[in-house]
């Protein structure tokens, strides 16, 4: 029998979620813990590194799996002078890109698994490690050429088509490289992190006040959904309950969040799929409901209106019913537009079929949000572990099953059309009281979990609190990093040119991922 | 279609008298003359991504709505920066992306136009400087006009393009 100092120790978790926090001091836990989560049926969610040398001489790597009823953490220190650890990749798929994250920027290596650079283009020196704390802020270096290996694809007739970084649309930056025999795609293969600005450490220059900014900065479609992140976890962390009315207009702007970007994506899907009609229609309403964004919350897009304690202002007087009108008629138009889209048998011809991902691949590679429920994967956080307000207004699963991408255009109809009736809910029962509450300097030391389904899917903040008030650590993880490589298999056999159609029905942020 | 047709026909001509309506369209007419002036045609833009968290793109796609209706002012995006007059910029420029936005830059031909978008295009913005980040695109390439937000309004990121096209094109320069 172990020794009771190396038993896998459980310590509250602080989170606006149910879940636990283990700790695991051997190599062994670590990997039996990950199998233990693997059979139980958990994901895994985020994965990062601590640099702790100032304060145990230890690195630690931490795992966040989540499970239909919790999530739960797991942390290991590796022992004093080792920099590697037992790798998660022939468990957890997903774990791979994370691992590369956290080798370039930690120096941490995953045993086993792929070892090319992920964020690290030749930006920097492959010896130097932005996360460690004895790396300096002001270090700048002059590139370096790094050319990437991607898996080559051989045979008669095969050749590569290189896309990217700049793309043709209005779209941020990546690299694909498909490999294909006339224009069916054997093998698609993606380079990310064109976009990474350092964001890990940035939050290490800012207080725990102004994470804020920086967290509803790391992906601007999911700003509100990544704001509300941030500040459960420092609300978690200083033990600070939200006022019921500050609870429901955050819930408020998510779901208006939740439309916008639906709404985008209704009208780019029919416009890519050769229906311009959906493209005008869509992007009007999406018009609509982002200049009474302006007028109710003062922005188009409310970046900084789910603040630390609550909400940075309150709805002006008669924005209420405003806004409830107009909920109704943007209902009105999307439940024609849907009749539209559905009953047009070019539009549809496109859709079905088309990039499919089959429920049992979605699963064994963790997918997340409305990427899994087109495929079958009913998980939504709001449903499942509802944290306030949500506890109260019992939102409806929207799942399909087909995995193509008339399903993913199904699943985003079913969830706009419930978000409104959400808003008109969360509109029409608005407790009285105050926006917001004073939030503390956190405890140094602790550890808060903040995860909010935001339109594309849980999003993750952990946030470890330094000093008075500092941020000693904070990590962002995107569900995108789960979902960009479904995209590499629901492309299989399909054409080229039905690439862009696949791609926008997953519309992933390379921003959230690249960190 | 007879669905199709019927909601087209309701929806009637979306630039209707808004709120801002009459500024946007007061706003286009002056782009329209002034990029006769300039550059004797219609405007195509070439939009980079230099690293930006995506936020500004939302509001670029917005440019394209049948409120602001870019395309009715003669101006419109293009695929390749080899067929653009002008470079609407967003983002700090992270190091990963430093080398495209330069090549993009070198690929699009004289005389060229460069609109640097957002906060972060003009400083860096809650980004900063970093090893990752090397902040505003004036860093990088020569810049006519930045549009500051966070991020910006479909109406400014207009009156950015505007304003590009009334100054002298930056005619190869160098950064």
């Amino acid at each position: 029998m172990a020794p009771a100092s190396s038993a896998v120790k459980a310590v509250p978790l602080l989170a606006n979620v149910r879940g636990r926090r283990l700790l695991a001091p051997e190599r062994e836990q670590w990997s039996g813990m990950a199998e233990s989560m693997k059979a139980g049926g958990a994901g895994l969610l985020a994965l990062w590194g601590t640099d702790d040398r100032d304060r145990d001489g230890c690195f630690r790597i931490h795992a966040a799996y989540l499970l239909p009823d919790e999530v739960v953490l797991v942390e290991h220190a590796l022992p004093a002078g080792s920099e590697s650890y037992p790798g998660l990749g022939p468990l957890f798929p997903v774990a791979g890109r994370l691992q590369r994250s956290v080798a370039d920027l930690l120096g941490l290596r995953a045993e086993g698994g792929d070892e090319r650079g992920w964020l690290r283009h030749g930006g920097w020196p492959e010896t130097f490690f932005p996360l460690r704390r004895d790396s300096p802020a002001t270090a700048r270096f002059a590139r370096i050429s790094a050319p990437y290996p991607f898996v080559a694809v051989s045979g008669d007739g095969v050749h590569e088509i290189p896309v990217g970084p700049v793309h043709a649309g209005t779209i941020e930056p990546g690299n694909f490289r498909f490999s294909v025999v006339g224009e069916k795609v054997l093998r698609l293969e993606e380079r990310l992190g064109y976009t990474h600005k350092g964001v890990a450490r940035r939050f290490e220059q800012l207080s725990q006040s102004e994470g804020q900014r920086l967290a509803a900065r790391l992906s601007g479609d999911s700003a509100v959904a990544f704001s509300w992140a941030y500040c459960a976890a420092l609300e978690a962390v200083t033990g600070v309950a939200v006022p019921p009315r500050a609870a429901a207009l955050r819930a408020l702007v998510l779901e208006r969040e939740r439309i916008a970007n639906h709404l985008g994506d209704l009208g780019a899907l029919g416009n890519d799929a050769g229906f311009a009609f959906g493209l005008a229609q869509f992007s009007r309403l999406k018009e609509d409901l982002l200049r009474a964004n302006a007028q109710a919350l003062g922005a188009r897009y409310p970046f900084d209106f789910v603040v630390p304690g609550g909400v940075a202002r309150d709805l002006p007087a008669g924005a209420p019913a405003a806004l409830t009108t107009q909920l109704g008629a943007l209902e009105t138009a999307i439940t024609e537009l849907r009749r539209i889209y559905d009953d047009h048998p070019g539009l549809q011809d496109r859709f079905r079929e088309a990039g499919r991902l089959e429920r049992e691949l979605a699963g064994t590679l963790g997918a997340l949000g409305l990427a899994a429920r087109a495929s079958g994967l009913g998980r939504d956080l709001r449903v499942d572990q509802p944290w306030p307000p949500y506890d109260r207004l019992a939102p409806k699963l929207a799942v399909r099953t087909e995995g193509d991408v008339a399903a993913r255009v199904q699943v985003r109809f079913d969830e706009v059309l419930e978000s409104i009736r959400l808003c008109r809910l969360l509109l029409d029962g608005l407790p009285d009281g105050a926006t917001g509450v004073e939030v503390p300097a956190a405890e140094p030391d602790r550890l808060g979990i903040g995860l909010i389904e935001g339109w594309r899917g849980p999003v993750l903040i952990a946030l470890h609190a330094g000093p008075g008030g500092a941020i000693r650590r904070c990590h962002p993880h995107d569900p995108s990093c789960q979902n960009w490589p479904l995209l590499e298999f629901a492309i299989l056999g399909n054409i080229v040119p039905d690439f862009p159609l696949i791609n926008k029905s997953f519309n992933l942020s390379y921003s959230g991922q690249d960190g | 279609m007879l669905e199709v047709l019927k909601r087209i026909a309701r929806g009637g001509v979306l630039s209707e008298p808004l709120p801002t309506a009459d500024e946007v369209r007061r706003e286009q007419g002056r782009l329209q003359s002034s990029l006769l002036e300039v550059v004797g045609r219609a405007l195509c833009i070439r939009h980079v991504d230099a690293g930006s968290c995506n936020g500004c793109e939302l509001e670029i796609h917005a440019l394209n709505n049948p409120y602001y209706n870019l395309e009715g002012a003669g101006i419109r995006f293009v695929a390749s920066p080899r067929h653009a007059d002008l470079l609407l910029v967003t983002g700090p420029v992270s190091v990963n992306m430093e080398e495209a936005l330069r090549r993009t830059y070198d690929a699009t031909p004289d005389p060229k136009l460069v609109v640097a978008v957002g906060d972060c295009g003009a400083c860096g913005g809650v980004f900063g400087e970093s090893y990752a980040s090397l902040g505003s695109i004036a860093k990088v390439i020569p810049v006519d006009v930045t549009v500051p937000g966070c991020p910006p309004t479909p109406v400014a990121i207009l009156q950015g393009i505007l304003g590009a096209t009334r100054k002298a094109p930056s005619r190869g320069r160098n950064p």
